[in-house]
């Protein structure tokens, strides 16, 4: 099998470590390659500045867009002063802030998304993570502006989902998303989180699966081996999907676009009927 | 007509006929004794019952089932449940070491006489209509997957149709594992449907009974127009164990609960049990438009 096939036959446990390698692009590394002009902006207005989410405008091709992402450092030093990529409720606010000034001056929003999960501790209790993340999704399911989410690697649980209420929702092709970390998902369900690898498979959490649940609506190309190895190639993948999403869904009125985007996530989740299930 | 609002049938909605009497809770004998979890103290069944299955010494809220909880706060046999057959399509065929996810959903079922974590119906508060959905803990530590998701949904949804208040009472560990992105989703789907309802200017009430945690607390129970809990429940995001791992610290017993985040801001009232249903008159008192009240007799 030559090392092209081997890229595609990745289990769920083997995506995993390419999306949390730690060399893979980050949110700032696409934008500094996409756009011109991409002006970082600041702070929930309120109490802090999170640098677990990067968020402002940029020169988008032909247009301004607003980038509303996680932002994981690189280094001991930056990866502490971005906390991992796991946001507080101070960052979840500011995101909130800049979606809605997107949605002031009619910009298209992107959110790359790229998080172990919101951070769990007791401050954040205390300053309502749970309510920060709950208020995201309200606002961005009716925000008036298309949205365009890519998850660029991991897509941590509802820490993730909190940018992820989109018009369309992408993922790189060694991406993941999950709804818990296979480490905690397996020492809850195995009683044993050696069996992370298990639990991985089980919850489909790559890419190449989740494409199948039509929960997501495309695959981005990485070049072979991963993102990592080619930042240029990546990033430009990325913005040709992100360009022609944005321009597809512009062709959408807004009531239209607030419509499909009610109905692609009330369709989200199989249930069936008792009386059926007998049956089948 | 109220009678008109409760008896309309939409797709999907299949109203079981009404009931004379309300849902009995499990008889027991009288002289069967309970003991508080809390404080220890050993409490009679039939006192125990009467107080609303609360401690009488400490207080503890022992928790209710879903039945038990409508019954507290709507009108005696005003409560129709609708949905009640909408399962679980295990979408994953998820296997775990421990089990076989299609095999415990039926032995749930068959233990708790749900088929799932949460019960959707409609009801009326002193006559006023009101669309409930109301979780139970007992269901797969009351985890929250497509099937219970579609519920509650379609419970906010028939709010929004029918222009009636939602009462949403959360008792939940969570998203639940078993059903992956299908879980996590659901957090979007009730988010979105509760933003339409809040376009149409419908008030929605959300109660956080113990435990309410994780993609549940982070979604739909902490949106709530006012959000009020009961006494001592653990009401949380992340939850004191993993915030023990990740931080390396030790936290007293009790810190997350309805007290710590009502201090914090963060809800409206912390409500004692007995309380419930006098403070759920009040609001629908208050944020129900007077023009459209029918007048009814009063209790």
């Amino acid at each position: 099998m030559d090392s092209r096939e081997m890229y595609t036959e990745l289990t769920p446990w083997q995506t995993l470590q390419i999306a949390r390698h730690q060399d893979r692009p980050h949110a700032g590394d696409y934008i500094s390659r996409i756009c011109d002009n991409f002006l970082e902006l600041h702070g929930d207005r309120a109490f802090k500045d999170d640098l677990a989410i990067l968020a402002g405008p940029a020169s988008f091709r032909d247009m301004t867009v607003m980038f509303v992402c996680h932002q994981k450092g690189r280094g001991s030093k930056e990866r502490q002063e971005h906390n991992f990529g796991m946001p507080h409720p101070e960052g979840y606010r500011k995101a909130a802030r800049l979606m809605k000034q997107a949605e002031k001056f009619g910009l298209p929003l992107v959110c790359l998304i790229d998080t172990p999960g919101a951070f769990p501790g007791l401050e954040d209790e205390e300053r309502g993570q749970s309510e920060a993340i709950a208020s995201n999704l309200y606002l961005m399911s009716r925000l008036r502006v298309p949205i365009v989410a890519v998850v660029i690697g991991e897509g941590g649980s509802g820490g993730a989902l909190a940018l992820s209420v989109a018009d369309r929702l992408l993922m790189l092709e060694h991406s993941v998303y999950t709804v818990a970390a296979p480490e905690a998902a397996a020492s809850i369900l195995w009683r044993d989180s050696a069996f992370a690898p298990q639990a991985a498979e089980a919850m489909r959490i790559s890419a190449r699966e989740l494409i199948e649940t039509r929960i997501i609506d495309e695959i981005i190309a990485e070049p072979p081996g991963g993102a990592h190895l080619n930042y240029a190639a990546t990033a430009c993948n990325l913005q040709d999907a992100l360009y022609r999403h944005i321009t597809e869904l512009k062709q959408l009125s807004l009531e239209e676009l607030l419509m499909k985007r009610y109905q692609k996530f009330r369709t989200f989740g199989p249930f069936t009927h008792k009386s059926l299930s007998a049956i089948f | 007509m109220i009678s008109e609002v409760l008896r309309t049938k939409r797709e999907g909605i299949t109203a079981l006929p009404r009931q004379d009497k309300p849902v009995p809770s499990v008889s027991i004998p009288q002289n069967i004794a309970v003991k508080c979890q809390r404080c220890k103290e050993i409490l009679y069944e039939r006192d125990w019952c009467r107080n609303l299955k609360v401690c009488r010494y400490c207080d503890y809220h022992f928790k209710l089932t879903a039945h038990e909880r409508i019954e507290l706060l709507v009108d005696q046999s005003s409560f129709v449940e609708v949905d009640a057959d909408i399962v679980s399509a295990d979408p994953l065929h998820f296997v775990s070491q421990s089990q076989v996810y299609a095999e415990k959903l039926e032995q749930e079922r068959r233990k708790v006489h749900l088929n799932e974590a949460v019960v959707t119906g409609y009801a009326t508060v002193e006559g006023k209509p009101l669309s409930l959905a109301v979780m139970d803990f007992r269901f797969m530590g009351g985890s929250m997957g497509a099937a219970a998701g579609e519920k509650i949904t379609r419970a906010i949804e028939l709010g929004i149709e029918r222009r009636i208040p939602v009462l949403i009472s959360s008792a939940s560990g969570g998203a639940r594992m078993q059903e992956g992105i299908f879980s996590l989703m659901q957090m979007a789907k009730t988010s979105a449907a509760l933003a339409r309802l809040g376009e149409a200017g419908i008030p929605y009430y959300s109660l956080l009974t113990d435990p309410t945690a994780g993609g549940v607390t982070a979604s739909f129970a902490m949106l709530g127009d006012v959000i009020f809990a009961e006494p001592g429940s653990l009401v949380c995001f992340a939850g004191p164990r993993v915030i023990e791992q990740f931080m390396h610290v030790s936290l007293p017993k009790d810190t997350v609960t309805a007290e710590f985040i009502f201090r914090h801001g963060l809800i409206d009232a912390v409500v004692h049990r007995r309380e419930l249903r006098s403070f759920l008159i009040r609001l629908m008192h208050l944020y129900y438009p007077v023009a459209t009240l029918i007048p009814v007799n009063k209790q």
